[in-house]
């Protein structure tokens, strides 16, 4: 009799412990861009409110916008936007999803210290990811083959510098890296390199030369590491970094993006390489109540 | 005398020892059949996902053409020759470096090492094969790559080369397990009969031994083998993937990105949207990595199974 009290008494323990996690707890997934920054955020996010849990996952921009169609997440992280047919694809599923700017990236080109080139134009970095040019001489380096580093199809950074930068196919013979980290560690290690990630991978990075970049031939040369650059939009591939939710935010999922968008959270993007989202997003921001 | 008590009242008993028996029968009969209608499930399954794909792809498109970008700004391409042929690169390097290395340490184990050492040392291989394949293929990343870029010289290591290491690295303990139970089942009179006849033990080993044992050792390269071609996620980290044909055969080759069938549908599956080409296509990938694996596993049981007949 005492064992079947014990017993009841647990059961209904796990079962109340269950019920208040589930309630709390917050899912948000997807770029693997963002991943580093919003674990941070919600790292300090339960420091402050430590009843509330955010579970953060990767996958890529594209896995966490499925997610996010699938209604298998809370919040998706992407460093691209929607696809219409990804829109639509939500609508169809009943998921109106909207879409609030919480970070800028300015995207980095990485090359070798020991490859001279420190800077080139976007036309020119499309060209490489193309495949149009092969060899580091054409664009005035050394004579040696370049050697292409990028993400994989379901990476927002992917598809995001597709369409920015290359306005074409990506070249057969480019690298697909599992991440941002591991580009930065091919990089490293391979003089002939040519990647791309984002700023928060390059911040404290050694043995990487962060290419300054023109959006023409002639133009004013710009690197992501000056904030100032990013912000203004004179480096020529800098993006808002987006999350997705579905319908107009509220409670916990309202709570964690108020937190983010605050004086604390814009802070710690900065910490983390990002930088703080222009007056125009913060607008943009508004249209769905924050 | 108590036999005979017992089967003196058997009314009492709710069911009858030969229902029982019955039952027992069938319930292991389901167990072994759920394996092969899981077996078949999968099939059907893949067929049935990956037909819609040939409606908008040519099947001649798709066995022949050497382009595979699903995801093209221009014209989506759906050709399997280049992931066929990385992934029987991949496949082939990590055989020419398993299977000597396999068989020597079997004819080590089975003839030359003491039944000490052997003790320890079999379980340990063995113990090789539950290393998980994100943490080789991190080796891959971190030790093998800049090891294979500085001893040929090259940019990178991030290749063919790099994948076939790690792949024989864990096709390996199969290789040596089995080879090994196979060379331990010749039997004794064959090498008594040998060093009688004068021939040293290294003779032995080699000429008498091991083509007596043949078939298993045959069939254990097999096994490896499925394990090599099946494998995803350390070619995945370290191959590359760069989706490009293979150019320049044989160095150029293998010191070049590949990408194998696997590390395809590990990669696109994550984001692809449902119930399109590109993901009906993928399916068709696993399609032919299912039938190739199976008719490899198809043709080591073969040879398996007349090496068990041979010796008994």
């Amino acid at each position: 009799m005492r064992n079947l009290v014990k017993l009841a008494i647990i059961g209904l323990a796990v079962l109340v412990a269950q019920t208040a996690s589930a309630q709390e707890m917050l899912q948000i997934k997807g770029s693997d861009t963002l991943i580093n920054l919003v674990q941070k955020l919600s790292e300090e996010y339960m420091k402050k409110y430590p009843s509330n849990y955010v579970a953060v996952t990767g996958g890529g921009s594209g896995t966490g916008v499925a997610a996010l169609i699938n209604q298998k997440c809370d919040i998706a992280n992407a460093s691209r936007l929607m696809k219409p047919k990804e829109i639509k694809m939500a609508k169809d599923n009943g998921v109106t999803a909207n879409r609030i700017v919480i970070a800028m990236d300015g995207l980095s080109v990485i090359v070798n210290p020991e490859n001279p080139i420190t800077q080139l134009t976007k036309d020119e970095i499309g060209a490489i990811f193309r495949g149009d040019v092969k060899n580091w001489s054409e664009i005035g380096g050394p004579d040696m083959p370049i050697n292409m580093y990028g993400r994989q199809s379901n990476s927002g950074t992917f598809v995001f510098f597709q369409d920015y930068v290359l306005k074409g196919d990506y070249s057969a013979k480019m690298n697909r890296m599992n991440g941002n980290a591991q580009i930065v560690e091919a990089v490293k290690s391979d003089k002939s390199a040519i990647g791309y990630v984002g700023v928060g991978y390059v911040k404290d990075a050694t043995g990487l030369t962060v290419v300054s970049v023109a959006s023409k031939r002639g133009g004013e040369y710009a690197s992501p590491l000056n904030s100032a650059d990013v912000k203004s939009g004179k480096y020529p591939i800098a993006r808002p970094l987006n999350q997705y939710v579905a319908g107009i935010p509220e409670g916990a999922i309202r709570k964690f993006l108020e937190f983010e968008l605050s004086p604390e959270g814009q802070r710690i993007v900065e910490e983390e390489g990002f930088f703080p989202i222009p007056s125009e997003y913060e607008e943009f921001n508004s249209q769905v109540g924050l | 005398m108590k036999a005979i008590a017992l089967t003196d009242n058997p009314p009492k008993r709710l069911f009858s020892t030969a229902f029982k028996d019955k039952c027992v029968h069938a319930v292991f009969f389901i167990n072994g059949m759920l394996v092969v209608l899981l077996l078949g499930g999968i099939f059907l399954l893949l067929i049935q996902t990956s037909i819609p794909a040939f409606q908008e792809v040519s099947i001649v498109e798709f066995l022949t053409s050497t382009n595979w970008n699903p995801t093209s700004y221009v014209k989506a391409s759906y050709g399997i020759i280049p992931m066929l042929v990385s992934t029987f690169m991949v496949t082939v390097g990590a055989l020419a470096i398993a299977i000597p290395i396999g068989i020597g340490a079997a004819a080590y184990l089975s003839d030359v090492a003491s039944p000490r050492v052997r003790e320890i040392l079999k379980p340990t291989i063995e113990m090789l094969a539950a290393v998980p394949s994100v943490v080789i293929g991190f080796l891959g990343i971190v030790f093998v790559g800049p090891l294979i870029a500085k001893f040929f010289n090259i940019y990178n290591g991030l290749n063919a080369i790099n994948g076939s290491v790690l792949l024989a690295v864990m096709a390996l303990p199969t290789i040596i397990s089995i080879s090994e139970d196979a060379l331990s089942s010749v039997p004794y009179s064959y090498d008594q009969a040998s060093l009688a006849l004068g021939a040293t033990k290294w003779q032995t080993v080699i000429r008498v031994k091991i083509p007596a044992a043949l078939s298993g050792i045959i069939a254990a390269c097999m096994l490896g083998m499925g394990r090599a071609i099946g494998e995803t996620m350390t070619v995945l980290m370290a191959t590359g993937c760069a989706p490009a044909m293979p150019e320049g055969f044989p160095f150029e080759a293998f010191l070049g990105s590949v990408r194998t069938l696997t590390s395809s549908i590990a990669i696109e599956l994550g984001e692809v949207a449902y119930n399109t080409t590109h993901y009906y296509a993928l399916f068709a990938l696993g399609l032919v990595l299912f039938v190739i694996t199976f008719v490899i596993n198809l043709i080591s049981d073969i040879i398996l199974h007349n090496f068990e007949k041979v010796h008994r």
